[in-house]
């Protein structure tokens, strides 16, 4: 297995380094899809330069890194490259462990519950095979690091690469420590950003905290938020502002109570459901979430509209960078298209989402109940919500 | 009533003045003792000593103040040296009282003689006594009244003015009545005759009035310099106002005009008694200084660009639209509150938008912006800077410019500031600078200065129907008939500098006067128009300078006009919304010396800049500035603010680059046309900049050779500030039409998401079991009442 993932590894940061080496480079950076004014590189390297001047990087309005980014690239500026190509490597990594941890806990319950009798007869073909499960590991790390989402975020150098490997390392851990609550304090902190390590300088985390929360800068990026704000009435701001950032925090105590026995699929919809909810989100953050989606490969028979929701992340993804030009450059579209398609990016992955929650509800609901239900008369039955 | 009992008073002593100062001084009576009248006599002799042909080489020590020695802090009020007529005669009164005297005295060192002799209660008190004598008057002046009344809505102004002046008057009325007792005492004396019969002779008022004085011991000292005398119980303070206008003729073949009108007052506004009494010093002005505790201020209106390439320099620069500067005194607590109370209280003043001055467009330069008055003060978080590149200026705000001079739009050179002509020009500013300035070289005490001034420079084209042929009538629609009453000097200046045998462009009438003058590095020549001298308006009583130029045969080539030394560039490079980069190109035409500049940009924050991408490059090289003061800009609270220190390189242009990233702003941010683009204000350089006096290293001509080795450090180098274009830039805007449909929209897909994620957390899976239809549940109903199996 170790072969494999070296060569996975070696090819994701041949790829990574091709493209460092082109002129692309630079257009990715600039692209608002990939960068959000928390974690461009831009801002990074403007930090250091204010720090050169003497300037205290958080006395503007263009810094919003945490400390230890700074003295990170303080000593790695020249190192930045790969720095982010390890980054995603190690992120790769953490997560190929702990989904390979995750299996073999996976596969261990199962054996009980079989060896217990508490699997309905029917459900056989729900049981999942450790042949199906051997290379689960190994594509989570190609989703990660084959995914062109996680690809052009390392290219462009953005900082939410090193945000997503610091959270693999924490799910990593918390796969070790088996400790659920502990991984729920891991996601919870996830949503500040990591950011509450550095509590400790208050002021700069009060400011960084109040930056994510106003929403202040409404540069256009793949969230719901900036084209809202922006049109916001005056006097509803505050409303609207506390209704849309409660989503971020909102669902997580009624999640972890319904995913109790299940606490990755917990981390799962919780990374997923922060990358969408989140005020400034990038296609970064994207690529944490969609990586999981091998680990819950035994749920596609139960997915309602995988077809159609890929179909549209794919178009949206392919029409971001023409709507923005046509907007931005050829001033032939206005904000509005641009606007529709971040809308539509936004409800495809909440469509993903809750199809993934679904699906896993309903696995969940077969594996005690039986996968063929019959009503009382013996004719088939239709499973509803109620 | 009393307004218009007023009203009446001030033109009737308008109406005297120019009677007074037409039928010359010599009706002036004695009135105080018998022994005055000898010296008032000779005074008048001394005054009308020919001022004109006497020596042209007396007046090139020093022109009255100009904005190249605007840095220079230490000689801000005193320069008036070459002011022929009153400073002749006081000085010739001077040596005859057998005071020492130097030979150039300064108007500093007189009014250190005479200050303190004459209070402002007395002033108060005797224009009052007129005032009800002259009341008896009023009915016969009423016609002259309507002839001097054309401009209605400018007098009903006025009106209102007066009317509050008056009710002031009138309630200090009782105090001024017990000095009165006082001073006619101190009036007895002696020593102090002498001093009155000298102001006596400088009073412009008729003398008829003074006759009929009961109380005629106190005169009021309506003009020029009050006379020395012992120092009476309040505080001193004299005022003193000088007008000018410098026409310069420009080589595109456009004219420029530049007005200076000059208060200087000897009030402590800081102190602790509180100034109350006003003369020549406009009253709104100097409760505004007093209330805010302002050290300097300095604001300007401008409509269109100075083109330096093809005008060269401006006598006193600023940018386009409106620019406003000011240090505070160090007892201000709240920099910032009162600052915003000022600009508050300015935009009323000025009927300008600069209440629109907020944190987000208010600097605090380091370096860039040092006091021009006296003062060595360092600590710069006490002088805030704001430019409103946006603002028009017209009309409105032109009138209450007018209306802090002291003569109005009434009478002396102010006359010729009509806006149906001011503002059909291609160049039009005008600013208030107000500073602290000594009152002598030992600058014991200071005075209050206020520099009005007013630029405009008239196309060839469209104002001169393309003949190169200028007049006052032309430019103005008016002429000059007379001098500002109240005002010590009042000249006009052509500057000829170009034309020294009359070649290029023929100048009528005719002036004998000349005086020279280093102005922003250049030996310019002048002619001088007096008009304080009857001589000057000529048989028509009226003045209207004729500038016609002889280039019917094209053989006569207008000289090359020399480059500016200093000059800039400023332009957004980039294309697209989403970002940008400022090119700043600062040429440097000195062919030999190498010189630092100071630039300042203020860049607001929705022009998001990014300090890591400044680069600085001349000549293909890297020039890296030897300082940088870099204030990042926060989000809707204040804008980015860069200085540098930069060396050009001789005969070099200089290229500042700077990358910024333009924001998307909430759809009430933006201007009502958003598609305009945003105005980002003028970049301002400061620097000395090598005169080219001092490069013509080579010239012994008329100087001896021991003089010419060293430059001469007074004319080395001279300040002078640029500025730059303001840019205009494009932002990316919502649609603003959208706003319920982006609500709604957003708001269902949040919806659509806590939906889904709501039913799967709160509801679980059942078999669907279908309800029975609506007639078998009726039935099973009625045969559970008969007791039936139900079905």
């Amino acid at each position: 297995m170790a072969a494999p993932l070296a060569l996975l590894l070696i090819v994701a940061v041949t790829i990574r380094a091709a493209l460092f080496r082109t002129s692309l480079a630079n257009l990715i950076s600039e692209r608002v899809e990939v960068v959000s004014p928390l974690n461009a590189w831009k801002r990074v390297v403007e930090g250091l330069a204010l720090l050169d001047l003497d300037i205290s990087p958080y006395s503007g309005d263009v810094f919003h890194e945490t400390p230890m980014v700074i003295y990170l690239f303080h000593f790695l500026m020249d190192y930045a490259e790969i720095t982010f190509m390890l980054a995603d490597c190690l992120t790769a990594v953490a997560l190929y462990l702990a989904v390979k941890d995750y299996n073999k806990q996976v596969f261990r319950k199962q054996k009980f519950a079989l060896e217990a009798d508490r699997i309905p007869m029917d459900c056989l073909e729900l049981i999942r095979s450790p042949t199906e499960m051997y290379y689960i590991p190994l594509k989570v790390a190609m989703f990660y690091l084959l995914n062109p989402f996680t690809i052009v975020s390392c290219v462009a150098k953005c900082t939410c690469g090193l945000n997503n490997a610091v959270i693999a390392l924490f799910i990593l851990s918390t796969m070790r420590g088996g400790c659920l609550i502990y991984g729920l304090f891991t996601v919870a902190s996830a949503g500040l950003y990591t950011k509450l390590d550095f509590a400790l300088l208050s002021a700069i985390f009060l400011a960084l905290a109040t930056y994510h929360l106003s929403v202040p800068d409404l540069t256009p990026n793949i969230g719901l938020f900036w084209y809202f704000f922006a049109e916001m009435f005056d006097h509803f701001r505050l409303f609207f502002l506390c209704v849309f950032q409660i989503n971020v925090f909102f669902y997580t105590l009624p999640l972890s109570i319904k995913l109790k026995e299940h606490p990755v699929f917990l981390i799962f919809m919780q990374i997923a459901l922060i990358a969408i909810f989140k005020s400034y989100p990038t296609v970064g953050d994207l690529s944490l979430y969609m990586a999981f989606l091998p680990v819950w490969n035994h749920l596609y028979r139960f997915l309602r509209n995988i077809f159609l929701v890929s179909c549209v992340l794919l178009a949206c993804s392919a029409l971001f960078p023409v709507l923005w030009h046509l907007w931005i450059y050829a001033g032939s579209a206005n904000s509005n298209f641009y606007y529709a398609i971040t809308l539509l990016f936004s409800v495809a992955q909440i469509l993903l989402v809750s199809d993934y929650f679904y699906a896993f509800l309903r696995r969940e609901h077969h594996l005690t109940n039986g996968l063929y239900l019959k009503k009382k008369d013996g004719s088939e039955a239709t499973l509803v919500l109620k | 009533m009393a307004a218009r009992r007023c009203l009446g008073l001030w033109f009737f002593l308008i109406t005297l003045c120019v009677v007074s100062t037409g039928a010359d001084v010599l009706h002036t009576t004695p009135v105080t003792g018998t022994e005055s009248s000898a010296a008032g006599t000779e005074t008048v002799v001394a005054r009308e000593l020919p001022e004109a042909p006497s020596d042209p080489g007396e007046h090139t020590a020093a022109e009255p103040t100009r904005e190249g020695e605007q840095n220079d802090r230490t000689r801000g009020g005193e320069q008036t040296l070459g002011q022929p007529t009153r400073e002749e005669e006081q000085e010739q009164e001077k040596t005859r009282e057998g005071e020492q005297t130097p030979a150039q005295p300064t108007r500093e060192e007189e009014e250190e003689e005479e200050e303190q002799e004459q209070t402002r209660g007395e002033e108060e008190f005797t224009r009052e006594e007129e005032e009800e004598e002259l009341t008896r008057e009023e009915e016969e002046l009423t016609t002259e009244e309507e002839e001097l009344t054309r401009e209605e809505e400018e007098q009903t102004r006025e009106e209102e003015e007066l009317t509050t002046e008056e009710e002031e008057l009138t309630t200090e009325e009782e105090e001024l009545t017990r000095e009165e007792e006082e001073q006619t005492r101190e009036e007895e004396e002696e020593q102090q005759t002498t001093a009155q019969q000298e102001e006596q002779t400088k009073r412009w008022e008729a003398t008829e009035l003074e006759e009929e004085h009961v109380h005629d011991a106190a005169v009021p000292p309506l003009a020029g310099d009050p006379p020395a005398a012992d120092p009476p119980s309040p505080p001193p303070s004299k005022d003193d106002f000088q007008e000018e206008l410098v026409i310069r003729p420009l080589h595109s073949g456009d004219i420029y005009a530049s007005f200076q009108f000059r208060t200087v007052w000897d009030a402590d506004f800081m102190g602790d008694q509180k100034v109350s009494h006003y003369r020549l010093f406009p009253k709104s002005l100097g409760q505004v200084i007093t209330k805010f505790s302002v050290r300097e201020l300095h604001i300007s209106f401008t409509q269109g660009y100075w083109r330096t390439m093809q005008w060269g320099q401006p006598y006193l620069p600023s940018p386009p639209g409106a620019e406003l500067w000011v240090w505070f005194q160090d007892t201000v607590t709240d920099v910032d509150g009162t600052w915003k109370e000022l600009t508050n209280v300015l935009s009323g003043i000025f009927c300008a938008s600069l209440n629109f001055i907020d944190s987000t467009n208010t600097v605090q330069p380091s370096a860039s912006f040092k006091p021009l008055g006296i003062g060595n003060v360092t600590d710069h978080s006490f002088l805030r800077y704001a430019t409103l590149p946006r603002e028009i200026v017209c009309t409105e705000n032109l009138t209450p410019w007018k209306k802090l001079l002291p003569c109005g739009s009434k009478a002396g050179l102010s006359v010729l500031l009509k806006s149906e002509k001011l503002f059909h020009s291609t160049f039009h500013s005008q600013a208030v600078h107000v500073r602290p300035v000594c009152q002598d070289p030992q600058c014991r005490t200071t005075s209050m200065e206020l520099r009005q001034t007013l630029n405009v420079v008239f196309d060839l084209h469209t104002s001169g129907q393309g003949k190169r042929e200028w007049s006052l009538f032309k430019m103005f629609s008016r002429t000059l008939t007379e001098a500002c009453p109240l005002a010590s000097s009042s000249k006009v200046y052509v500057d000829v500098t170009d034309n020294p045998q009359g070649e290029q462009f023929e100048l009528s009438p005719a002036t004998p006067l000349l005086t020279q003058a280093v102005v922003l590095g250049d030996r310019r020549t002048y002619s001088v128009y007096d008009l304080t001298q009857q001589a000057s308006f000529g048989s028509s009583r009226s003045l209207n300078m004729l500038l016609r130029w002889k280039n019917s045969h094209n053989n006569v080539v207008p000289p090359v006009m020399l480059r500016p030394l200093l000059h800039s560039e400023r332009y957004v490079a980039g294309y697209g919304l989403q970002a940008g980069e400022i090119h700043t190109l600062i040429y440097n035409h000195h062919p030999y010396r190498a010189f630092p500049v100071l630039l300042l940009s203020a860049v607001p924050w929705y022009l998001r800049l990014y300090i890591h991408t400044l680069t600085v490059s001349s000549k293909g090289k890297d020039n890296r500035p030897s300082y940088i003061h870099y204030q990042p800009s926060k989000d809707r609270e204040r804008p980015h603010l860069l200085e540098m220190l930069l060396q050009l390189p001789p005969n070099s242009v200089t290229e500042v680059t700077v990358e910024f990233e333009r924001a998307l702003l909430k759809w009430t941010e933006y201007t009502p046309d958003p598609n305009h683009g945003f105005y980002v204000g003028s970049s301002v350089i400061s620097a000395l900049v090598p005169s080219v006096v001092a490069m013509d290293t080579n010239s012994t001509l008329d100087r001896p050779l021991f003089s010419s080795f060293f430059p001469c450090k007074e004319e080395a180098s001279y300040f002078m500030r640029v500025y730059t274009e303001p840019l205009l830039v494009n932002l990316p805007t919502p649609d603003f039409s959208m706003p319920y449909n982006v609500i709604c929209l957003t708001c269902t897909v949040v919806a659509v998401g806590y939906g889904s994620l709501y039913n799967l957390l709160t509801r679980t899976f059942q078999v669907d079991e279908p309800s029975p239809g609506l007639a078998k549940r009726i039935a099973n109903v009625i045969r559970r009442f008969r007791g039936v199996p139900l079905l």
